[in-house]
């Protein structure tokens, strides 16, 4: 399915920087929801700032526009105040995006292992995230790192335990 | 670790949650500490530390104990850490997870990142210090007060002083400047006094605003440096070449008139409403000064503007202008005039300035 832009991407000024305070409160909103949306259609986990100035989300070779650095930037700070983004480095140059939050594919994860009658089992996280029995579910091919976190949300309302093993981490489901 | 103090995790009033962290390892020094990974929770009074899988271990210790701190970076196989270096143990410390440590800081291993973030939270905290304004029930050590009897270590100990005995001087100085600014406020209050009386004089029309007064008004101006104070009231019983003047250009407006210094004719402009003319000298933000019909509201200049840019899509300043038969300053500041009331957006390009309705 090829990602639907929202109609604010062929309207010019999307793409400069509204000095008018409330107008620009609208116009990062739905820059903010199209960053996260693209990232969730493409399964992207992390951004690097100078690709994403050339990538199409923040460039519309259509129209002629592109967002300037300083714009990708402020839009960049709206997401990590939104808890959607965290940075990697001190220079802001990568970052990780977090389209759905850890609670969320906690509970995804969960619902496919009680589905499939596998409470009590342990998994691998590799099992989880590129076993052959998870493909085709959302979680499949889920980073490593927000695949933790996802575990550690679940582990946190009781619902599983992450265990150490010999040569890497597992977990329990309950 | 001996400066940590068991706790039951629950945040006091007035104390709020400023950043958690989840697989944070603690550090007695450089060993572990004999702690499993948990949470670490940054409040504005604060540093809280929580067992992940039992929730009962829980251990906190008051940001004032905190001397300085800093970041150590990732390594091979190694998490990136923060160091914390602490002040002396105080005489009143509760029970803690350590009777005695050997060295005075600790680390906090961030071994699912967002030391980062933590990072800099802890830095604002630390330059606020919230914890000093709002004081909660459980006893603080403040770290600064003397210990009688307790020999001092010198280095941190040290450093600590002389950032105290710096931010003493810095507060001197302060009050020391300030104290001629207390002295320029008395003659200022003299001159308020002055103001408002003749302001309110104008407002109540009563009786004339005597020569004296104008006289000591013009006087404490020009000591300010204004040499020629262009204020409505001096112009409201201005000279009478300036009323004639005004009255002329009520009256022709288009008619040419003879050489006229730009500065007469603002003058003589400033007196339309006192002269109740149907003119008006409007002033935008950006210092340019039109003269227009008093019936030229701004609403209807917005309207109007927001008409135009929507029938044709788009406009820059030049098209505005020619189609409104302005120049293109004028044309220029309606647009930035709608822009500011949120009726239009700007599409700032290589290809120039565009305004255009805001669909936003």
């Amino acid at each position: 399915m090829s990602f639907e832009w929202p109609w604010q991407y062929n309207f010019p000024p999307f793409f400069t920087l509204q000095p008018n305070v409330d107008t620009r409160q609208k116009q990062l909103a739905a820059w903010c929801s199209l960053a996260l949306s693209y990232c969730r259609h493409h399964k992207l986990y992390t951004l690097d700032v100078m690709e994403a100035q050339e990538s199409p989300v923040f460039n519309n070779k259509k129209i002629e526009r592109k967002l300037s650095m300083e714009a990708i930037q402020v839009v960049f700070e709206e997401l990590r105040k939104k808890g959607n983004l965290e940075w990697l480095d001190k220079n802001k140059s990568r970052c990780l995006v977090m389209w759905r939050r850890p609670e969320e594919w906690g509970k995804l994860i969960y619902q496919w292992v009680s589905k499939n009658g596998m409470v009590n089992s342990v998994f691998t996280l590799y099992e989880l995230s590129n076993g052959d029995d998870t493909e085709g579910e959302e979680f499949h091919g889920l980073e490593d790192w927000m695949l933790l976190r996802s575990l550690q949300a679940l582990q946190t309302e009781g619902k599983a335990e992450i265990i150490t093993m010999d040569d890497g981490k597992g977990v329990k489901f309950f | 670790m001996d400066r940590f103090s068991w706790s039951n995790g629950l945040l006091e009033i007035n104390e709020t949650l400023v950043i958690q962290q989840r697989g944070v390892r603690l550090y007695d020094g450089d060993d572990k500490a004999k702690l499993d990974v948990g949470v670490a929770l940054l409040s504005t009074h604060r540093l809280i530390w929580r067992d992940v899988k039992n929730h009962e271990c829980c251990i906190a210790m008051p940001l004032s104990q905190i001397v300085f701190f800093e970041e150590q970076a990732a390594g091979i196989g190694k998490s990136a850490k923060i160091v914390i270096h602490l002040h002396p143990v105080p005489a009143n410390k509760e029970p803690g997870p350590y009777q005695h440590s050997k060295v005075s800081y600790i680390k906090l291993s961030f071994k699912e990142h967002g030391q980062i973030e933590f990072y800099r939270r802890l830095t604002e905290e630390m330059n606020q210090k919230r914890w000093e304004s709002t004081p909660v029930s459980q006893p603080i050590h403040t770290g600064t007060g003397s210990q009688a009897g307790k020999t001092r270590a010198v280095g941190i100990v040290g450093i600590e002083r002389k950032i105290e005995e710096r931010r003493k001087e810095t507060d001197k100085n302060i009050s020391e400047a300030f104290e001629d600014l207390s002295k320029l406020m008395v003659k200022a209050k003299e001159m308020v006094e002055l103001s408002r009386s003749i302001a309110n004089k104008i407002k109540d029309k009563q009786g004339d605003i005597t020569e004296d007064e104008t006289i000591r008004f013009k006087s404490y101006l020009l000591s300010m440096g204004i040499a020629n104070p262009v204020t409505r009231e001096t112009h409201g019983s201005g000279t009478h070449y300036h009323m004639q003047l005004a009255k002329q250009l009520g009256d022709m407006l288009q008619a040419p008139l003879e050489l006229l210094s730009p500065e007469d004719l603002v003058n003589a402009c400033k007196m339309f409403e006192s002269l109740k003319l149907p003119l008006r000298l409007r002033v935008f933000d950006s210092g340019v000064m039109v003269v227009q019909l008093q019936s030229h509201s701004e609403e209807e200049m917005i309207a109007s503007a927001l008409d135009n840019v929507s029938e044709k899509g788009s406009l820059t300043a030049e098209e505005f202008a020619k189609l409104l038969g302005l120049s293109v300053l004028l044309s220029k500041e309606r647009l930035l005039l709608a822009e500011k009331m949120g009726h239009l957006c700007r599409d700032d390009s290589v290809e120039g300035l565009r305004f255009y309705p805001n669909l936003f």
